[in-house]
C-alpha cells in the first residue's frame, strides 16, 4: 500500500546524499551537520517504529519513550558493570560490545513491549493512550529512584560501545554505522508493512469488526505489531545512548513520548519515510531556532501549529502537493 | 487519629484542586472529542493573571475575577482560533496542535512576566489556622479551597442536571452526532463548554497561587495527573471526574504519608524511604492501570 | 520574523558569525533559559555578560565573542549545541550549564575534544572523584559541600534532633547524605518527596507528629517556594525552625516567599552583603544594569568570568597553548566576590562557608544577612579519588 519506496530514483538520490553528507558538511565548514544527521537518523528509527503502531495499526501509544529509554539503559547498565567488572544481579557480566548490547536491547525492549502491550491492548481509544503513558511514567520514576545507576543524574558512558575493526570514537564512522543500521531497519520495515501482516494491521485499523469476522485474531496481530514497534524504539534508544554516551531518565519522560509523536505527525502519519522526514525536520528546527533566538520555542510552536492546521498529512503531504502529485 | 484525619483533609484538598481541572478537561474530552494538552496552560494563565492583578492592586480577591476572566477569554479564543479546526481531526492532530500551544503559551508568558516565579501573598482574611477538633488544627486557606471546590461541584451538578445547557451537555457526551442532528447550535455549545472548562482551570490556577510557585511550566506538572483523573473517572463524566479526583487525591496523600513508615517495618530505613517515595510517585499510574484493566472505559463512562 | 527563519533554514543550517578584525576568544555559554529553571540560566548569562561588559567587551584584555544558547534542560540538546560550537565554530572554552544531567551528557564531549569547561554551577559527584578531568574546572562548589555546611550549621546552632526532606533523585539523596555527614544530632525523620510534587501537606503533618528541634530540607527552585509557603501556612515555621542550604533559598525564592522567610537559617558560600571590594563592585554594577537582586548563581557566573579573565590575561588572550592556559586557570588568580578562593586537587573550590539568616530589611522586605562562619577552607569529599 505504500508506494514511496517504489520510486527507486528518488530513493537512490536520497541515499547518495546521505552517504555523501559528511564530506559535504566538512566542505561547507559545518562538520557538526554530521552529528545532527546522526541524531535525526536515530530519532527517525524511533519515530518510524512508533508509526508502525500509530499510523498503520491505529494504536496511539503515548508511552514509546519507555522502550527508547530501556534501550538506552541496557547500554548504560551493561557498560557500568563492564567498567566495574562485576555482575548484573550476580548473573550477567557487563559488556561494551555493540554486537552484544544491540541484541540485548532488542530482547529487553521486546519483552517489555510484550508485557505492556498485552495489558494495554485490553483497552482502546483514549484509554489506550493513557495506559501506555502510565506504564512509561512508572518506568520513569523507577529509573529516577535507581541510585545505583545514577538516578536522576543519569549514567555517563565514558566510551561508546565497540564494533570489531571499527573506530567507534570517530564521528563519521558512527554516522556510517548508524546509516547502515537505519537502511537495514527501513528495509525490514518496508517488508513488514507490505506483507500480509501489514495489510491485516491496516485492515484492523480501518475496521476491526470486519477483520474479526474474517476469523483473524485481532489482539494477537496488534500485540505482534506493538512488540516489533517497541523493539524498534529500543534499538533507537541503544543507538542514542551510544551516540550521546549518556543515558538518563530524560529518555523515558513523557515529553520524549510526545516528541516522538510530534515527529510522526510532522512528517506524515502512516507513511514509510514520513517519520524520518519529521524527525529530521524537528531536530533541525530545534537546532536552528535555538541558535537563532532564546525564544526559539515560540517559533517552533507556531511552525508546528501551521503544519498541523494547514498541511493535512504533514511535511510528506506538503511535498507531494507542491510536486503536484497526490500523497 | 487526628493525624490521620489531617491527612484525609489534605487528600481531600488536593483532590478538589484536581477536580477543578479535571471537570473542564473531561467535558471537552467527552463532548467535543478533543484531547487538550493546553488545559494546563490555561491553569498557568489563571495563576499568572491572578498573581499579577493581586500584586498590582494589593488584593487577592480582585485577582480572582481577573484570573477567571483571563482564563475564560483565552480559552474561548483558543477554541475559536485553533481547537475549532480540530474537531473532525483524529487524536494525533489534536495532540500535536495543543502541544504547539503549550510551547507558545509558555514562551509568551516568559516574555510578558519574565522568568522569575511570581509572588502571591496570602489574603489576610484566610491566613492562619483553626482548631477543628482537639489536637487537629488546619489552615483556613485550605479549608476554603475544599469549600470552593465542593460548591463548584454542586454548581456543576445543578447546571448539568437542571438546565437546558446541561441537558445538551449530557446528550453530547453520550452521543455527539445525535445532538448535531437535532439541529442544536453546536458551535455555540462548544464555545460555552470550552469557556467554562477554561474558567474552572483558571479558578484552580488562582487558588493555587498562594500555595505554590507561580511559574512557567506549572501547567504541565499537573496536566498529566489531571488526565489520569479523567481516564479513571470515565471520559465525559463529571461525576466520574469528581469521584476519581477525590480518590486520587486521598490515595496519593496517604501513600506518601504512610507507605515509607510501613516499609520501614520490613527493610532498612533509607532503602524503605527511597522505595516508598518511588512507589508513591508511581501510585496514581498504578491505580489507573489497575482500574483500566478491570473497567477498560473507566469507573463512570457515560456510554458504557 | 518567522518567514526570515524559514529562509535561513532553506539557506543554511547554522548561522555564520560576523568576523572581527582582531581575533576574539569564542566562549560558548550553554545554559537553561526555558522552563521553570529558566531564571537560573538567565542570571548566569546576565552575570557573565556583565563581567564582559564591565571590561568593555573583553576578558583579561582579550576581546570576547560570547555565544549563548538554551539547552531547555535536555541533555541531548546540550550535547548537540556543544558539538556544533566545537566543530563548526571552533569554540575552545565553555561555561554556563545549570543542571547536573545536562552537564553529564555535555562536559565529557567538551573535555575529550581538548576544550575547557568552567562550571558556574553544576558539579555532580561522578565528575568530582574518579571522573575528574584536567580541563574541567568548577567555580561554584561540589554538590555535597552545600549540604555539609547546612549540617554543620545545624550542629553549631545546637540542635539535637532533625527531620530531613529532599526530592527522590540523586541530588536529593546527596543532600541528605551531605547533611548527615556533619550533623551531630539525631535524625528523627527522613522523607523523600517527588520531583513533580506540588502539595506537601502530607509531609507537614508528619513533621508535626515527629516534633523535631529543626528541619532541614532541600527543594530547589519552584519546589522550594511551594514547600516553604506550605510550611509556613501549616503553622510550623513558628514552632520548628529550619536550616537550609543556599539552593533552597536563593534571592528569587526569597522574593516569592516574602515575609514568611524571616528567621530561616541558611548556609552559603556567598551573600550579597559580603564586605569585600570585588563584591561591592559586582553588586553596584549588577544593580545598575539589571535592577533586581542577584541570585548566588549570578555571583558564581561572575566569578567564572573573572577566573577565565585571569587565565586569558596570563596567556595574552590565547588558547593555543592549552597547558599554559590550564596552568593559569589552576592559579585562580582573581578577586572572587566571596573573598578567598582556590582550587583543590580535583579543580573544585576550597572555600569558606558562612551562616546567613533571613531578617527584615530596611524597606521591610526580608533580606539575607551574614551572621557567622561555618567552615574554613572547606574542600570536598571526592578530591582524594581524583587522579590527574
Amino acid at each position: 500500500m505504500d508506494k514511496s519506496i517504489n520510486k527507486p530514483f528518488l530513493l537512490a538520490g536520497v541515499l547518495i546524499v546521505l552517504v555523501a553528507l559528511p564530506f559535504l558538511a566538512n566542505a561547507a565548514g559545518y562538520p557538526a551537520l554530521t552529528s545532527l544527521a546522526t541524531r535525526a537518523l536515530i530519532y527517525g528509527i524511533a519515530a518510524a517504529s512508533l508509526n508502525l503502531v500509530l499510523g498503520y495499526g491505529g494504536m496511539v501509544s503515548f508511552g514509546h519513550a519507555a522502550f527508547f529509554g530501556l534501550g538506552g539503559y541496557v547500554v548504560g547498565i551493561l557498560y557500568q558493570h563492564y567498567t566495574q567488572d562485576d555482575m548484573l544481579l550476580g548473573l550477567i557480566p557487563g559488556t561494551n560490545q555493540l554486537l552484544v548490547t544491540l541484541p540485548a536491547t532488542l530482547l529487553v525492549s521486546g519483552l517489555a513491549a510484550a508485557l505492556i502491550g498485552a495489558l494495554s491492548l485490553r483497552t482502546g481509544g483514549v484509554q489506550f493512550i493513557m495506559i501506555t503513558l502510565a506504564f512509561a511514567q512508572m518506568l520513569f520514576f523507577l529509573f529516577v529512584s535507581l541510585k545505583t545507576y545514577g538516578g536522576d543524574d543519569g549514567l555517563i558512558i565514558r566510551r561508546a560501545n565497540e564494533l570489531p575493526g571499527l573506530n567507534m570514537r570517530d564521528k563519521q564512522t558512527i554516522y556510517y554505522v548508524y546509516l547502515a543500521i537505519a537502511a537495514i531497519f527501513f528495509f525490514l520495515l518496508w517488508r513488514i508493512v507490505n506483507s500480509r501482516f501489514g495489510n491485516v494491521l491496516v485492515g484492523l485499523r480501518q475496521n476491526e469488526r470486519r477483520m474479526a469476522a474474517l476469523g483473524l485474531p485481532a489482539y494477537r496481530y496488534k500485540l505482534a505489531a506493538f512488540v516489533i514497534s517497541g523493539m524498534g524504539a529500543g534499538l533507537a534508544g541503544c543507538l542514542m545512548a551510544n551516540f550521546l554516551r549518556f543515558a538518563s531518565p530524560d529518555m523515558v519522560h513523557w515529553t520524549k513520548s510526545g516528541e516522538l509523536m510530534v515527529m510522526v505527525v510532522l512528517g506524515g502519519v502512516g507513511t514509510l519515510f514520513g517519520p524520518l522526514i519529521g524527525a529530521a525536520a524537528y531536530t533541525i528546527l530545534e537546532a536552528v531556532l535555538a541558535s537563532w533566538t532564546e525564544y526559539w520555542q515560540l517559533g517552533l510552536g507556531f511552525i508546528l501549529l501551521f503544519v498541523v492546521l494547514y498541511t493535512h498529512g504533514g511535511i510528506q503531504a506538503l511535498f507531494a502537493r507542491i510536486g503536484g502529485r497526490r500523497p | 487519629m487526628s493525624l490521620f484525619l489531617e491527612q484525609l483533609l489534605n487528600g481531600l484538598q488536593f483532590g478538589v484542586m484536581l477536580f477543578l481541572l479535571a471537570a473542564g478537561l473531561t467535558l471537552i474530552f467527552g463532548i467535543m472529542g478533543v484531547i487538550n494538552l493546553a488545559h494546563g496552560s490555561i491553569y498557568m494563565i489563571g495563576a499568572y493573571a491572578g498573581a499579577y492583578v493581586a500584586a498590582q492592586t494589593g488584593s487577592f480577591f480582585l485577582g480572582v475575577p481577573a484570573a477567571l476572566v483571563a482564563a475564560a477569554l483565552v480559552g474561548a479564543a483558543m477554541e475559536f482560533l485553533v481547537v475549532r479546526r480540530l474537531y473532525k481531526r483524529d487524536h494525533l492532530d489534536q495532540v500535536l496542535a495543543t502541544f504547539a500551544l503549550i510551547l507558545i503559551f509558555n514562551q509568551v508568558v516568559t516574555l510578558l512576566f519574565g522568568r522569575q516565579p511570581l509572588f502571591v501573598s496570602m489574603p489576610s482574611l484566610l491566613d492562619g489556622a483553626v482548631e477543628l477538633l482537639p489536637g487537629l488544627t488546619y489552615p483556613i486557606y485550605r479549608l476554603a479551597i475544599i469549600l470552593v471546590g465542593l460548591l463548584v461541584a454542586l454548581g456543576l451538578y445543578l447546571l448539568i442536571n437542571r438546565t437546558r445547557i446541561g441537558m445538551l451537555v449530557r446528550a453530547g457526551s453520550t452521543n455527539r452526532e445525535m445532538v448535531r442532528a437535532l439541529g442544536v447550535n453546536v458551535g455555540m455549545l462548544y464555545t460555552i463548554v470550552f469557556g467554562l472548562g477554561a474558567l474552572l482551570a483558571g479558578l484552580a490556577g488562582v487558588m493555587a497561587g498562594p500555595i505554590l510557585a507561580v511559574q512557567v511550566g506549572m501547567g504541565e506538572q499537573i496536566l498529566i495527573t489531571t488526565f489520569v483523573v479523567v481516564v479513571i473517572g470515565g471520559v465525559g463524566s463529571i461525576r466520574g471526574a469528581f469521584v476519581a479526583s477525590l480518590l486520587l487525591g486521598v490515595v496519593d496523600t496517604m501513600l506518601r504519608a504512610y507507605l515509607p513508615s510501613m516499609l520501614r517495618h520490613v527493610m532498612i530505613g533509607s532503602d524503605a524511604d527511597a522505595l516508598g517515595a518511588g512507589i508513591s510517585s508511581m501510585g496514581i499510574y498504578l491505580l489507573m492501570a489497575v482500574v483500566l484493566l478491570i473497567r477498560p472505559k473507566g469507573l463512570f463512562a457515560p456510554n458504557s | 520574523m518567522y518567514r526570515k527563519t524559514f529562509l535561513a533554514l532553506a539557506v543554511s543550517v547554522a548561522a555564520a558569525l560576523p568576523a572581527f578584525a582582531q581575533e576574539p576568544v569564542k566562549i560558548g555559554l550553554i545554559t537553561t533559559l526555558s522552563g521553570p529553571g529558566g531564571y537560573i540560566g538567565q542570571d548566569i548569562r546576565d552575570a557573565f555578560k556583565l563581567a564582559v561588559d564591565m571590561e568593555g567587551g573583553k576578558l583579561g584584555g582579550a576581546p570576547v565573542d560570547l555565544m549563548v544558547e538554551d539547552d531547555a534542560l535536555k541533555p541531548g540538546q546540550g550535547k548537540q549545541i556543544a558539538e556544533r560550537m566545537l566543530t563548526n565554530d571552533g569554540v575552545k572554552l565553555f561555561t554556563g550549564i545549570v543542571f547536573s544531567n545536562v552537564a553529564g551528557a555535555t562536559v565529557p564531549d567538551i573535555v575529550d575534544a581538548g576544550a575547557f569547561y568552567i562550571s558556574p554551577n553544576a558539579a555532580p559527584s561522578n565528575m568530582a572523584g574518579k571522573g575528574c578531568n584536567e580541563n574541567y574546572f568548577v567555580v561554584s562548589w561540589q554538590n555535597d559541600s552545600l549540604h555539609e555546611s547546612a549540617g554543620q550549621l545545624a550542629s553549631n546552632l545546637g540542635y539535637k534532633s532533625a527531620f530531613v526532606l529532599a526530592p527522590n533523585y540523586q541530588a536529593g539523596k546527596d543532600a541528605i547524605t551531605g547533611f548527615k555527614r556533619y550533623f551531630k544530632g539525631k535524625i528523627v525523620g527522613e522523607l523523600y518527596t517527588s520531583l513533580d510534587q506540588t502539595d506537601f501537606s502530607a509531609e507537614m503533618a508528619q513533621i508535626r507528629a515527629a516534633n523535631p528541634e529543626v528541619v532541614f530540607q532541600f527543594h530547589p527552585g519552584g519546589l522550594g517556594i511551594s514547600f516553604l509557603r506550605q510550611y509556613e501556612q501549616a503553622g510550623l515555621l513558628k514552632t520548628v525552625p529550619m536550616v537550609l542550604a543556599e539552593p533552597s533559598l536563593d534571592a528569587v525564592t526569597l522574593k516569592s516567599i516574602g515575609e514568611a522567610a524571616i528567621g530561616l537559617n541558611v548556609s552559603s558560600h556567598w551573600n550579597s552583603d559580603f564586605d569585600n571590594p570585588a563584591n561591592k563592585k559586582f553588586m553596584e554594577a549588577w544593580t545598575k544594569a539589571y535592577n533586581r537582586m542577584p541570585t548566588y548563581y549570578a555571583s558564581q557566573a561572575y566569578d567564572a568570568a573573572l577566573e577565565i579573565a585571569s587565565a586569558l590575561k596570563a596567556t595574552n588572550g590565547s588558547l593555543a597553548d592549552a597547558d599554559a592556559f590550564r596552568a593559569a586557570l589552576r592559579k585562580a588568580d582573581f578577586q572572587s566576590v566571596r573573598g578567598k578562593f582556590s582550587f583543590g586537587p580535583n579543580q573544585h573550590p576550597v572555600q569558606d562557608w558562612y551562616a546567613l539568616k533571613v531578617e527584615k530589611g530596611e524597606d521591610g522586605k526580608p533580606v539575607l544577612k551574614t551572621v557567622g562562619e561555618v567552615f574554613k577552607d572547606h574542600g570536598d569529599a571526592y578530591a582524594d579519588q581524583c587522579k590527574m
